[in-house]
This record gives structure tokens, C-alpha cells and sequence, in this order.
């Protein structure tokens, strides 16, 4: 069974910190996620770094960049994976921009991706007109697939969004691209209430989460899972000559949400 | 409706969050085009605002020493001097009519910039102009006209700060504010609909040119030249001949220092199929599918990719893309304000040094019809210390 689905059948929340692949190199990378995983994480999202990551703000796109400058290609991701793999059986979900995939040449991309031991993906420029091919590569290699929604999605493509995501929908918190923000808007809230009665999908919400307070509502309000990402690209891109001091404060902040998943 | 693709090029692929936007755009695109009211308005700015028709010019000096007969299309002449006005006068009242509070613009060279500027104050709506931090220093002039015109520009210092990395954060500025903000792209490059929606815009220049030429030569021509980079002026010149299948359709791409070289940005010849900016079309990248960086003399031509639809038309051997070198680019800046006293864009100039490059190919008395889609003045100092160099 698909490791995501796995993962929801067994419980009702997740948290997952989302990881650029090799920032700000590939082996402080590992040791980064490896701590991740010792915090207790349920699954993880992995970023495979582009140099133009039009849906990022700007703490993702410098990620990518030190990713990219230390020399992360699709080659190297897969060796990360395969490694984080041997490491953990948590579900890993990969965002990518399909240029990636593209370029890799697509039959040979989602092999690799699944046999480095991949169990989603988010093709993040690909929406549900242009992902025949996308949907059709992904089952043939068993491979869950992830839809964005976001605030615009009217209520009948939405439907049809969730029927597609088949590992989880990543709900959108807000307008605009990935980046820290202050609060939730009350009107995410009201949108997992809609979603989750037009299907069954594990909704988990993303952009803009940075605390334990957040995520605690966001299961309050019927998510299933929460991302956190450009917080923990902030700590290393503040740490990223002291790894061992980003690594204690990841696993504080992973720490301290996971602990709301466990004492509800 | 308005074709997706191009043969295997073309697509929307996009964040979530553009779908819908998009989706509202192409069906306002195709409203327009059954609407009288916004023709008669589009047209009446298109004559009493812009300028046209723009003069189709025989160049007498340049003929007498080719042998051929060139004739060009007078874009330069156009308010604001480029083609581009064409296109922002036309998105401009889309936005408006579309209800948006406020317009979003990526530049290169800065002439889309001016011109959604200018178009910008002239229907009150706030705009504001993503350029790469690198071109806001060698186009200083044309900042200082968005300015005048009331635009806020933002220099972008992300990738390497030139159009690729404007457009990068216009999106980002999109995506973050789709529901009062209209982008208006300069040039047929993009998701669906945006490369049909410039090329109805440009589709004009295409328009006038068959009539003048028909009218000053008795025939069509026998090759009409445009330089490419997003390539908005050549479809819409290329627009009105595609299907006389003889007349030839030459595009002028950047060649930089040279083809053979790293610095160039000569997508068409040099570039791989990719995905990026909402198209599936053709890129320069790296080995791992990273867009590269380019590097040409013109900010306007210093876009790694290409629109669609010139993809197509390469794939199909309807037309034919060749790399004009900077040098060759400043050679035809020179002659042609030497001998015809018209300082053409250096982007424009491409096409004209494709002309003379390919005249000889053509019988004696042949006619060439080449686009001169700017205006050269922004270019006065970017051509005195290229001389100064070499």
C-alpha cells in the first residue's frame, strides 16, 4: 500500500517539514532530515531544487540556489532519497517543477523517483488540464499523486481535485507564493470544512505555518496534516555554517508540533 | 477559441492558483473579439493615441547597394517607440473591461515597461514594472519614463537579474494578488492564452504591411525578416504571410558573441523542449533541466526561451531562425543611420543584419520586407561603448 495512505489510514493528524534537497549541501541535507525524522515527523516534503521556482517566495528560491551551487542535480536527489529511504519509512512526497521531470525525460524520471523510494509527487506547474500524462506515469509506478487548491479554486474543480489527489490535496493557506506569515486565514478554515464534505481526502495545509499554535488549528478546523516549510529554510539558511545549532532548533519546532498531533 | 497548442507546443502549465485567472482571461479574450465596442475603441487609440498606421518605407540607399529591394516596417515610429504599445493598449482595456484595479508588467529592455506605463496613466490604472536589476542599469532612460508615467518600478536582484527573473517575480506578484491584478505580458511567450492574446494584438503590423506592400510593389514580398526573442513583433508581422506559402519567414535570434560561445541567447537554434513560464516551448538549460542564463548586446532579446508558436513554425520549416551576432547587430545600427538616418532598436537591428546576411540569396530586385520593431535612441550609449571596446 501507497505509504501515504497507509499513514492516514492509521491516524487522523500528520505534521510534515518540508526539505529543499541538498541545501545548503547535500550531506548537511541528510543530517538535516535524518533529524527531522529522529523528532518524530510522520512524513516528509521534498523540494527538488529549480532555478526558477515561480510558486516560492524568496526564502524557498535562496534554498534552491545554495542547493543548486553546492552542485544538487537530479542525480544527487535521487541518491539523498534512496539514502533518507534506507534511514526511514515514513511516506516522502516530492514537489517539483516539471521542467525536472521533463528534462529527465518523464518515462525514466517517475522510475527513479519511485525506486529511490518517492511515494507522491507534486508536479507544482502542472494543473489537472495539462496532467494526463503526469496521472497515468504516476499509477504506472504506484506513486500517489498531490493537487494544489487553493483560494480561487472554485467549489466544482475542487471536487475534482480531490478525487485526483490520491496520497493527499495540499490545501493552499492563502494567496501569493510559500513565505512565513502571521496568521491563518479564517477563511482556510471554512474552506477544509467545504472540502471536507465533498470527499474523503486527507487535506493537508500548506504556505505560510510557522508554529505549533497554527497547526493545532488547522486540526481543529479539520485538517489532516500540516506543512512547514520556509520556517525550517529560515533556520538553515541562518545556521548553515553551524548545522548541529539548526538541527537543535528544527527539532524543537518539529518537536513541539508533533507534540500536538500526539496529545490530542 | 483560440488555439492551445502549437503542434506540441504551447500549454497552461501553471500553479493552481492561475488557473482560474487564465480561464477569466480567455474568456474575455474571445468576448472581444465578438465585441464592437472594443474594437472601435482599440482602433480609435491604435490611430489617435498611437500613431497609426506606421509607414512601410523603401529603403533607397540600402537597396541600391544590395541589389533588393528593402522595404521597412516603421514600428520605431509608433508611440512610445516600439510595437509594444499594439499589445498594452489592447490588454490594457482588457484589464479595464475585466474590472482590475491595477496592471503588472515584466521588462527587459524596458519598452513593454514604458508602454504598459504610458497605457497605465492613460486609463488610470496604478501600474507597477518588474525589471532585472541589470537592465535598470543599462536602460536608465526608459526607468525614468515609467516613472514619469506614474509606474513604480521594482528592480529584481533574484537569478541573473535580467527579463527571466522579472517575469519570475511578476508571477510571484500575480499569484499573490490575482483577484484585483491584470499581468500583461509582453510578448507571445507564457501560458495559454497570453501567446494567442500578443499575437492578436501584434497581428497589425502583419496586417498594414501586406496592404503597403501590395500596394508600393504590386506583389508580395519574397521574405519578410523580423528578430525573435519571446518573438511578439514577428508573429505579428509574420502573422498576415504564413499561409502564402512563398513568401519566406526569417527570424533574427541573438547569437551574442557567437554560436559557438556561451554567451548568447539563440533559443531556437541552441535550445532544448522544456517546460517553464506556463509553456511547454523551447529552452536554453542546463544538463539537468536548470534554465541557463543568456547573454546578448539587447536587453530585449535576453529571454532564455521562445514563444510557442515560433517553436511551431521552426518545427513545421514553415520559418526559418538564424543567429545574428552583437557585432552584426552593431554594424546594421550604424549603416542604417549612415545611409537611411534611422536609428533602429539594436534588437530591430538583428533583423535588418539578417536581411543584408541573407539579400544575396534572393534574385536581383527581390523584395525584402524587415520589421524595425523600435526605436535605436535608448541604444546610443550601449552602441558608443561597443565601438569604444572593440
Amino acid at each position: 500500500m501507497n505509504r501515504f495512505k497507509q499513514l492516514f489510514n492509521e491516524q487522523q493528524h500528520a505534521f510534515i517539514p518540508f526539505f529543499t534537497l541538498g541545501d545548503p549541501t547535500p550531506a548537511k541535507s541528510l543530517a538535516l532530515i535524518k533529524a527531522a525524522v529522529d523528532a518524530g515527523c510522520h512524513a516528509l516534503e521534498l523540494g527538488m531544487p529549480f532555478s526558477d521556482p515561480i510558486a516560492d517566495g524568496p526564502v524557498i528560491q535562496a534554498s534552491a540556489k545554495r542547493a543548486l551551487d553546492a552542485g544538487v542535480d537530479f542525480t544527487v536527489c535521487l541518491d539523498l532519497i534512496a539514502q533518507i529511504r534506507q534511514y526511514t519509512q515514513i511516506p516522502i512526497g516530492m514537489l517539483m517543477y516539471y521542467n525536472l521531470l521533463f528534462h529527465r525525460g518523464v518515462e525514466v524520471a517517475y522510475r527513479e523517483l519511485a525506486a529511490a523510494g518517492v511515494d507522491a509527487i507534486l508536479a507544482v506547474d502542472v494543473p489537472l488540464e495539462e496532467s494526463a500524462q503526469h496521472q497515468q506515469l504516476l499509477q504506472q509506478h504506484d506513486l500517489g499523486a498531490i493537487y494544489l487548491l487553493t483560494p480561487n479554486t472554485p467549489e466544482s474543480r475542487a471536487q475534482q481535485l480531490l478525487t485526483y489527489s490520491t496520497a493527499f490535496a495540499y490545501v493552499v493557506s492563502d494567496y501569493g507564493t510559500t513565505g512565513v506569515r502571521d496568521v491563518i486565514p479564517q477563511t482556510t478554515l471554512q474552506r477544509l470544512q467545504t472540502y471536507r464534505k465533498l470527499a474523503d481526502t486527507p487535506l493537508v495545509v500548506g504556505f505560510g505555518i510557522n508554529k505549533p499554535e497554527q497547526v493545532q488549528a488547522l486540526f481543529n478546523a479539520g485538517a489532516n496534516g500540516a506543512i512547514i516549510g520556509s520556517a525550517i529554510i529560515k533556520m538553515i539558511a541562518a545556521d548553515q555554517h553551524d548545522i548541529t545549532q539548526a538541527q537543535t532548533k528544527i527539532q524543537e519546532l518539529i518537536g513541539s508540533c508533533v507534540e500536538v498531533v500526539v496529545t490530542e | 477559441m483560440q488555439p492551445k497548442y502549437y503542434g506540441d507546443f504551447g500549454g497552461s502549465f501553471v500553479p493552481e492558483s492561475l488557473v482560474q485567472p487564465l480561464t477569466e482571461i480567455e474568456q474575455a479574450f474571445a468576448d472581444i473579439k465578438a465585441c464592437a465596442d472594443f474594437q472601435a475603441e482599440y482602433e480609435n487609440l491604435l490611430t489617435q493615441y498611437a500613431g497609426r498606421a506606421t509607414p512601410l518605407t523603401f529603403a533607397k540607399n540600402l537597396s541600391r547597394i544590395l541589389g533588393r529591394k528593402i522595404f521597412l516596417k516603421r514600428e520605431d515610429l509608433l508611440h512610445g517607440g516600439a510595437h509594444k504599445t499594439n499589445n498594452t493598449i489592447g490588454q490594457g482595456l482588457l484589464a479595464k473591461r475585466m474590472g482590475k484595479k491595477r496592471i503588472i508588467a515584466e521588462t527587459g529592455a524596458g519598452q513593454h515597461g514604458v508602454a504598459t506605463a504610458m497605457i497605465g496613466a492613460l486609463l488610470g490604472l496604478p501600474v507597477e514594472i518588474y525589471m532585472g536589476r541589470v537592465d535598470v542599469e543599462r536602460q536608465a532612460s526608459n526607468v525614468k519614463r515609467m516613472q514619469l508615467f506614474g509606474a513604480k518600478v521594482h528592480g529584481v536582484d533574484s537569478g541573473s537579474a535580467t527579463l527571466k527573473d522579472a517575469i519570475n517575480e511578476a508571477m510571484r506578484d500575480w499569484i499573490a494578488n490575482v483577484e484585483d491584478t491584470f499581468y500583461v505580458f509582453g510578448s507571445t511567450v507564457g501560458p495559454h492564452p497570453f501567446p494567442a492574446l500578443v499575437r492578436y494584438f501584434q497581428e497589425i503590423i502583419g496586417k498594414e504591411a501586406r496592404e503597403q506592400i501590395l500596394q508600393q510593389a504590386n506583389v508580395l514580398p519574397d521574405a519578410v525578416f523580423a528578430c525573435v526573442n519571446g518573438g511578439s513583433n514577428a508573429i505579428g508581422i509574420f502573422s498576415r504571410f504564413i499561409d502564402d506559402e512563398k513568401v519566406q519567414l526569417f527570424g533574427a535570434e541573438a547569437a551574442g558573441q557567437g554560436l559557438s560561445t556561451d554567451y548568447h541567447a539563440a533559443t531556437l537554434e541552441k535550445g532544448e523542449q522544456g517546460v517553464f513560464h506556463g509553456m511547454r516551448s523551447l529552452f536554453l538549460q542546463s544538463a539537468s533541466g536548470q534554465i541557463e542564463e543568456t547573454h546578448s548586446i539587447c536587453a530585449g532579446l535576453d529571454y532564455p526561451g521562445v514563444g510557442p508558436e515560433h517553436a511551431y513554425l521552426q518545427a513545421s520549416k514553415r520559418a526559418t531562425y538564424l543567429g545574428v551576432t552583437d557585432q552584426e547587430a552593431v554594424n546594421a545600427y550604424r549603416l542604417l543611420a549612415e545611409r537611411e538616418g534611422i536609428l533602429a532598436a539594436l534588437e530591430s537591428c538583428h533583423a535588418v543584419a539578417l536581411a543584408l546576411r541573407e539579400a544575396e540569396k534572393f534574385p536581383a530586385q527581390a523584395n525584402l520586407v524587415v520589421n524595425l520593431s523600435g526605436r535605436g535612441d535608448k541604444d546610443l550609449q550601449n552602441y558608443f561603448s561597443h565601438v569604444e571596446n572593440c
